[in-house]
Order: C-alpha cells, then sequence, then structure tokens
C-alpha cells in the first residue's frame, strides 16, 4: 500500500521530467511548444463553461425543489427489495449525476455510521470505483463540440449500475455486514 | 437522450417546486448553480494549460507515440478505428493511466485531448464516433487504482484502516470497466444491426 501511495506522488513530477529530457533530447524548442500547447487549454477551458452551467442549473434546480428527494424516497422500497441498504440509495443514484454532490453524502454516510461500518465502507467503495458519468460526458463531448451522444449516455448508467451491484457484493463479501 | 434528461430535470423541478412552495430555494439554485459551473471552469484553466502544454512536447517529440506502442495490443482491440501510430493512441493511453492513480485533474486535459484526435479521426463530425463512445465509457466507469480522496475522508472520519478499502476498490473498478466495454460492444452491435453504423 505504501508503495502505490508513493507511486502517485512521484508520477506526475517523474513524468513532467521525462517529457521535458526526451524534447531536449529530440531537439525540441521546448519552452515554445509547452507555451503553444498550453494557449489551448484556455480557450478549451472557455469553451466548456455553457455545456457545465447548464447541467449544473439542471441539477440544482432539481434538487433544490425537492424532487429529487421525492424521487429518493420513492424508490427506496423499491431497491431495498434486491438487497440495496436504503442509506446508500441516495448516494448510488447522485453518483452518476454530481460528482461533488455524491462526495458530500459520502461524507455524512461516513460521519453517520463511521468510515470502518458495512455502509461507510460501501459508501467509499462506491464513491470510488465509479465516475461522475454527466460530468465526463459534459466536459469531454462539450469540450469538443459533439452535439450528438449517441449511446454514450446510456452506456455509461448501464455501467453504473454494474458497479452499485458489484461494490455490495464484494463488500458483503470480503468485510461482511 | 441528453436533451430530454436535462429537460426533464428542469421541468419536473420547476413544477414540484410549484406545488411544494419551494420556488425561492429553486431561484437560489438557478444562480448558484450557474456560478458553480463558471467557477469550475475556470478552476480547470490551470491544470488545462500547464498539461496541455507538457503534452504538445511530448506529442512533438514522439515520446507520446513511443508510450502507446506498449499498450498497443489491448488498445487496437478496444479502438479498431484508430490507426496505431495515430496520436490519439497516445491521448487514451495517458489519459488512462493518469485515471488509474487518481489523478483526476491530469486525466481531464488529456481526454479531452483524446476525444479531439477522435473528432479528427471521424471527418469532425459533430456526432459521436464509435471510437468516442468507448473511451467515454472507459472514463465514466472510472478505472481507479488509488482513489486519493476517498481514503483522506476517511481519515478525517478516524477510520482503523483508511486504505482498507483499496482491494476491493480495484475489484469493483474491474467489474464496471468490463460491464462497460461488453455493454458498448452490445449497443454498437445494435447500431450496426440497424444500420446506423
Amino acid at each position: 500500500m505504501a508503495i502505490i501511495t508513493a507511486l502517485s506522488i512521484w508520477i506526475i513530477p517523474i513524468l513532467i521530467g521525462t517529457i521535458l529530457v526526451y524534447g531536449t533530447y529530440k531537439r525540441i524548442p521546448t519552452y515554445e511548444t509547452f507555451v503553444d500547447g498550453g494557449k489551448e487549454g484556455f480557450s478549451m477551458a472557455i469553451s466548456i463553461i455553457p455545456y457545465l452551467v447548464g447541467m449544473l442549473v439542471a441539477i440544482g434546480v432539481f434538487r433544490a425543489s425537492g424532487a429529487m428527494d421525492m424521487v429518493l424516497n420513492t424508490i427506496k422500497p423499491f431497491l431495498s427489495i434486491f438487497g440495496v441498504p436504503s442509506e446508500i440509495v441516495p448516494l448510488a443514484i447522485i453518483r452518476p449525476i454530481s460528482g461533488t454532490g455524491a462526495l458530500g453524502i459520502m461524507s455524512d454516510l461516513l460521519k453517520q455510521y463511521t468510515p470502518d461500518s458495512f455502509i461507510g465502507r460501501l459508501a467509499s467503495t462506491l464513491q470510488s470505483s465509479t465516475d461522475t458519468t454527466f460530468y465526463v460526458l459534459t466536459v469531454y463531448f462539450g469540450a469538443v463540440g459533439i452535439h450528438k451522444t449517441g449511446d454514450a449516455l446510456k452506456v455509461g448508467l448501464l455501467a453504473d449500475c454494474v458497479g452499485v451491484i458489484s461494490s455490495i457484493i464484494f463488500v458483503s463479501l470480503i468485510f461482511g455486514r | 437522450m441528453v436533451n430530454i434528461i436535462w429537460v426533464t430535470m428542469l421541468v419536473v423541478g420547476i413544477v414540484y417546486a410549484a406545488c411544494n412552495g419551494t420556488m425561492d430555494k429553486v431561484n437560489q439554485a438557478v444562480f448558484n448553480s450557474a456560478e458553480e459551473g463558471v467557477t469550475l471552469c475556470l478552476g480547470l484553466i490551470s491544470i488545462l494549460v500547464f498539461w496541455l502544454g507538457m503534452m504538445k512536447i511530448a506529442e512533438k517529440s514522439g515520446l507520446l507515440t513511443k508510450f502507446s506502442s506498449l499498450f498497443r495490443p489491448i488498445l487496437s482491440k478496444l479502438f479498431p478505428e484508430v490507426p496505431t501510430k495515430h496520436p490519439a493512441m497516445g491521448y487514451i493511453v495517458s489519459n488512462t493511466i493518469a485515471n488509474m492513480f487518481g489523478l483526476g485533474n491530469a486525466a481531464t486535459p488529456l481526454g479531452i485531448k483524446a476525444m479531439e484526435q477522435l473528432k479528427k479521426l471521424n471527418g469532425n463530425k459533430n456526432v459521436a464516433s464509435r471510437s468516442m463512445i468507448t473511451f467515454l465509457a472507459l472514463n465514466t466507469s472510472g478505472l481507479t487504482l488509488v482513489p486519493t480522496t476517498v481514503i483522506a475522508f476517511r481519515m478525517k472520519y478516524h477510520s482503523a484502516a483508511p486504505t482498507e478499502i483499496v482491494g476491493v476498490t480495484i475489484l469493483v473498478t474491474i467489474c464496471t470497466t468490463t460491464a462497460a466495454i461488453l455493454i458498448d460492444r452490445f449497443f454498437y452491435h445494435r447500431r450496426k444491426r440497424k444500420g446506423r453504423e
């Protein structure tokens, strides 16, 4: 474990060093190339703004109106039949929609049930094993101007369902309930 | 699909607020969320500028191509439409590796760059190509080895073993990534059957 943690601290500096040394060795005008590439980053960040604002406002309105809580409470009993603990349901649903929202819910669950409880472990695993589908979709496709997203959202959301199910199975198997 | 979900969230939210008297909160949410969106993007500028600058050097010097050739066998199976020497491959590889180490900040610019290259391959159309959907599936399923943020939160709440979830996370992440690839393949073949690709 210590090796993995150490590796994640070292990987970025090593990467930067390697790129610069190799670039110099290949006689690339490193600084000019860096500036050139960096310019793209600025316009890219600006071009994502409308996509992200649109999505975040919709999620914000849905949540603030109380509609999200209503939906959560309606499907809770249904999901409990399949062995999904009701405490985890809000996290499972918000995880693909809002990364910061999910982080908030996970933090709340860890505080309430302690990190070493079944719910705490399940919440941690769920939070770390999948990514925010809506965010990735909005930012990646938004930045390059893709309007017709095809089956991308469906694929992402179905994979998220698999994530929830396998989290419950593996956490129960490894740590017990 | 995105259009429907977007409109539904907004309209249902507004109607629900009208019935339950939470309209003041909705008003607040509109402006707060819009602001959050802009702040998030502005926060991305520093990382995007730095990493895209660095990666430009890696691309021009040929390091990116060298790097991706290591993973060529697996990747050419996953992305049959991308030529193996194409810069898109290099960006896909570096994005995946950044994700694995929980370096979300470094992963985003690389992912966007990969998308840009994939779009070029697709004749600059504004429609998501097969490879783009596969790449997105890989990213949303979030292949993670070190969940840094979650470990930090577990430490904050005094876990006896903050890193004990790493093993489970890797198992689950392998499941979701495999599932994402399989689901992606299923939809691709469905589109093909229907003559849409």
